[in-house]
């Protein structure tokens, strides 16, 4: 591919005290509540929730159900509790918490993914939003 | 083992319904089946032939799967006549000499329509009502003696029985007058007794059908050109008429098993036990051709029974006929008539217990035991709501006071009735309540579509839906699982509930909805269904307050994502009419972004592989030109497909283009429960397909037929005739109804034509609804439509207005440069379109998405 891809720690500044592999993405208040945005997060793709509660959560953006980077524009929700986003895709839900999927629609992952998402550790700190690399 | 041959003569729905069920049963292919059909076509619905005038064609009219003529043990001769039966060889003769041999042969040769001896009944303009080629040349015949004679066609029909009221209705269908002659004292004399017969004529002639009852025709005159001319009655009365129907009944086709030997019944028919077997064990009868307990029937239940019946034989069963069920509900012109059971009294000491309504045309009784206590039959007339729940109560006990069935529904409460096991539910395909109970506890059924499937109840004739539902309901209750119609596990009701709580409390954000009604954060099913009643309650833009958030990525963004994460952009083209400027735009953007373009099923032009941060800038341009957003990708208003219509086409009578713009300009951005369609036809021959849409509507001479329900998809219906010769402001009006009766009342992501069937009623009581206005909600539904129109704003022009709904538009929230970097196309045809996982490993043919672009 003739696109090139910058290390997502460049582009977003400094780096701060947090875990020593941990990027700052954005201003907390950058983050809309339920609104999920990606970001690069060591030249790996991450969806980014705000809740309602306040909580942030990272997982990674790929889908394993359809191959295309989108967990971002997904709906957020709850399953008995545990805070979801669905694919917008094919509409799988994944758990914030463990990136588990709790609702397959009846459909296997595309070869060589697995089912779950990969979770990203986040940590706010001085209205920052940091990721830890995986 | 050796196949046995089976042959059937005769191409009716009783053969249908025969070779249907020995190929569904016979697993091991131990019969093959030839049907000899003297008709031109495969077995169609002869029950619904009238629905041939309504604008149905011979192919909607066609019976089950046609794919049951291609099976390899089944072969169908059309246009071909049997002419003898050799019992000794077991042959059957067929017109031209040909002959074939059976092992096992069924009559099926049903009956013929029967004229009694009149002079003048062969003069030009003088039908029957039989067969599709009869319908079509009695359709054929009125339209050219109308264009011919400049003034309406004056039809008559002889015999006031069910086929003569379906005939007038066609008749008056087709523009024409028409007077019923009846030789009996009453309508339907075999079906409703007297004071059904009275309430039935004055229904009839409200509707414009003049009714002569005790009328004996002596004669056919013909007029000056020898075509039909004048109707001569036996107490000298004469009336002009340029067409006469014949529909004086019908008569058993015996003449092949006649002159095969076959013994005969007292009033025709070929004599069969109970088994449908002639004398000859090699030969049954089955059908309106059987005479079975001592008579032919000529009703499609018992002969789909009797068809049944010989298929259980064959294959080693032993049922036997269980006696026919005569009960009949029918709807002519119009007006509900059903009978059942001893609708005359005949039991000894039955009571009578009538209720008329001479003013509503309404008329109904019950027949009871003389202890009051068991129903025996009933009438019903101008309204046959209570025949579902009463017609399998015959011969069992009728719970608390009978009157509560006869009184208008809602003036006294309605006993509830648990029906027998034994108690036929769906006549048509004979199930009784116990099968239907049987589908919900142990064949796993839970809900109308698998009850459906697993039993066959409700599939022909649809009559009976209602009380399956109610029967499987109460079943699911029984058994503690509870039929449950709510949204998801965050909220408790159904859309159409919840789209009614939303209204009365005026709640306008989703935190008030789900605290009020809800409970949790929500999910992705409740989100965007509240999204969607808050946008058709309020028609605020679809990404204002926490709005954004409800919606699915293709309303958050106002586009249509595709398998690849980029998106597909629909600018609205109102009608398919289209500037030759806004269509070099078009390709401009296009090519600038490197999309690649396809003209639409509905009329205008989609721009796939447009990434999210690129959607702004594609946006502005097209709103910058004054094309505004197509909804493509919302459950709302898509396009209004049009023909060219009068202003171009050398047929068209209406200006269909002008039609298709006003109802898309007043549609647009209109918020349903799953996305609405729309097309107009500017003539009949229905260049738009209309008829496919949820909404059609088709010129007409004197205006405009609006047709509802319609959808393509999984289940392609056609739409249905809602009003007729209508004018441009009731096609708005009633359309402006029906869409947002629709919207206030559907299921969550259920299209028109399942919400019209489930409806109670169907498109009856729709009808009554939004054009009768039968619930007062009129104006409330135009008020809502008209807050709509007002309140329309493009949603693209808004987001291109607002900073902070634009920052949804970005890549990376640390790196708002950077395109996708999975992104991979390749070109095909002079366009591109995503790698494939095979092309993106080869990597040779890749081509980046950002080397493409030409940022504006």
């Amino acid at each position: 591919m003739s696109a090139t891809v910058t290390p997502a720690s460049s582009v977003a500044g400094p780096s701060l005290a947090g875990p020593s592999t941990a990027t700052v993405v954005c201003d907390y208040d950058r983050l809309t509540p339920e609104l999920g945005v990606a970001a690069l997060v060591g030249g790996e793709q991450v969806a980014l929730f705000r809740l309602a509660d306040g909580s942030v959560h990272a997982v990674q953006n790929l889908d394993p159900f359809s191959g295309a980077h989108v967990i971002s524009r997904g709906i957020t929700g709850d399953r008995a509790g545990v805070p979801t986003v669905a694919s917008p895709l094919y509409k799988q839900v994944f758990s914030l918490i463990d990136g588990a999927c709790l609702v397959t629609m009846d459909k296997e992952p595309v070869e060589g993914h697995a089912a779950h998402l990969r979770v990203f550790l986040v940590t706010v700190e001085h209205g920052k939003v940091l990721v830890a690399a995986a | 083992m050796t196949t046995e041959r089976i042959v059937v003569v005769g191409g009716g729905m009783v053969a249908h319904r025969f070779t249907e069920a020995l190929r569904a049963r016979d697993t091991d292919g131990r019969f093959a089946v030839e049907v000899i059909a003297e008709e031109p076509r495969a077995p169609y619905d002869r029950v619904a032939l009238t629905s041939y005038f309504t604008g149905k064609s011979p192919e909607d009219l066609q019976l089950g799967d046609p794919a049951l003529w291609h099976d390899p043990l089944v072969a169908l001769h059309r246009d071909s006549r049997a002419t003898a039966v050799d019992r000794e060889r077991r042959v059957v003769t067929v017109e031209g000499g040909r002959e074939v041999a059976y092992d096992h042969l069924v009559l099926a040769t049903g009956s013929y329509a029967w004229m009694p001896p009149t002079p003048g009944a062969d003069l030009p303009g003088v039908f029957l009502y039989r067969t599709i080629d009869d319908v079509a040349a009695l359709r054929g015949w009125v339209e050219e003696r109308r264009a011919a004679l400049g003034r309406p066609v004056r039809g008559a029909v002889i015999g006031g029985g069910l086929l003569g009221l379906e005939a007038a209705g066609a008749l008056q269908g087709l523009g024409a007058t028409s007077t019923v002659i009846q030789f009996a004292d009453r309508l339907m004399n075999l079906q409703v007794d007297e004071g059904g017969g009275e309430a039935l004529k004055r229904l009839i002639e409200q509707l414009g059908v003049t009714v002569r009852c005790s009328t004996a025709t002596s004669e056919l005159r013909p007029g000056k050109d020898g075509r039909v001319g004048s109707i001569v009655f036996a107490d000298g009365g004469e009336q002009l008429v340029d067409v006469v129907v014949f529909a004086t009944g019908v008569r058993p086709r015996d003449e092949l098993g006649a002159a095969a030997g076959l013994e005969l019944g007292p009033r025709g028919g070929i004599v069969v036990d109970d088994t449908c077997l002639t004398a000859d064990p090699a030969v049954s009868a089955i059908g309106e051709v059987a005479c079975i307990q001592g008579s032919c029937i000529g009703l499609i239940a018992p002969g789909n029974t009797m068809a049944e019946i010989t298929v259980d034989r064959l294959l080693g069963g032993a049922s036997t006929f269980p006696g026919a069920d005569t009960a009949t509900k029918l709807k002519l012109l119009g007006v509900d008539v059903a009978s059942f059971g001893d609708a005359f009294a005949t039991t000894p000491g039955a009571l009578e217990m009538v209720y008329a309504d001479p003013v509503n045309g309404v008329y109904k009784k019950l027949v009871l035991t003389d202890d009051a206590q068991t129903l025996l039959g009933g009438v019903l007339v101008g309204d046959a709501s209570a025949y579902a729940s009463l017609r399998p109560m015959v011969g069992a006990h009728l719970p608390g006071d009978p009157a509560g069935w006869l009184l208008p529904e809602g003036a006294v409460e309605r006993p509830s009735v648990d029906l027998p096991d034994e108690a036929a539910v769906c006549s048509c395909n004979n199930v009784t309540a116990g099968t239907i109970r049987d589908a919900v506890n142990h064949e796993g059924c839970t809900d109308l579509g698998s009850v459906k499937a697993c039993t066959k109840a409700g599939t022909s004739c649809g009559s009976c839906l209602p009380l399956v539902k109610k029967i499987m309901a109460t079943e699911l209750e029984k058994s503690g699982i509870e039929v449950s119609n709510a949204l998801c596990e965050h909220f408790a009701m159904s859309r159409a509930q919840l789209f009614n709580a939303v209204k009365v409390a005026e709640v306008t954000t989703f935190s008030d909805v789900i605290a009020r009604f809800g409970n949790g954060r929500g999910c992705d099913i409740c989100k965007p269904t509240v999204g969607s009643i808050l946008a058709s309650l309020y028609n605020q833009h679809v990404l204002g307050d926490d709005r954004a958030a409800l919606q699915d990525t293709n309303d958050r963004v106002m586009a249509n994502m595709q398998k690849d994460g980029t998106y597909s952009v629909v600018p609205r083209v109102p009608g398919g009419e289209i500037l030759p400027e806004h269509l070099i735009l078009i390709g401009q953007i296009a090519q600038d972004f490197g999309l690649y373009t396809k003209i639409t099923g509905g009329q205008r032009i989609d721009l796939f592989g447009a990434r999210l941060e690129q959607l702004p800038s594609i946006w502005k341009r097209l709103v910058d030109a004054g094309m505004e957003s197509g909804h493509a990708y919302g459950k709302s208003l898509r396009t209004v497909k049009s023909c060219v219509g009068s202003t171009w086409c050398r047929y068209g009578v209406q200006d269909s283009v002008g039609m298709a713009i006003a109802l898309e300009l007043r549609y647009r951005g209109l918020r349903s429960p799953h996305k609405i369609k729309l097309g107009v036809s500017g003539c009949a021959r229905e260049c738009a397909e209309a008829r496919g849409k949820d909404v059609g509507v088709i010129a007409t001479d004197k205006g405009w037929n609006v047709y509802v329900g319609g959808n393509g998809g999984f289940t392609p219906v056609h739409a249905q005739l809602l009003v007729e010769d209508v004018s441009d402001e009731d096609v708005f009006r009633v359309i402006d109804r029906y869409l947002m009766y629709y919207i206030r009342t559907a299921d969550r992501l259920q299209r028109t034509a399942p919400w019209q069937q489930e409806h109670e009623g169907g498109l009856d009581a729709i009808r009554k609804i939004v054009v009768d206005d039968s619930l007062g909600l009129g104006e409330e539904l135009d008020a809502h439509m008209a807050r709509h129109i007002d309140s329309y704003e493009d949603e693209w022009k808004a987001v291109l207005n607002d900073p902070e709904r634009l920052r949804q538009f970005t890549s990376f929230v640390n790196a708002p440069d950077q395109a996708d970097p999975s992104l991979a196309y390749v070109e095909q045809r002079g366009q591109r379109r995503p790698a494939t996982p095979a092309e993106r490993e080869s990597g040779a043919v890749l081509i980046a998405p950002s080397t493409l672009e030409v940022r504006s």
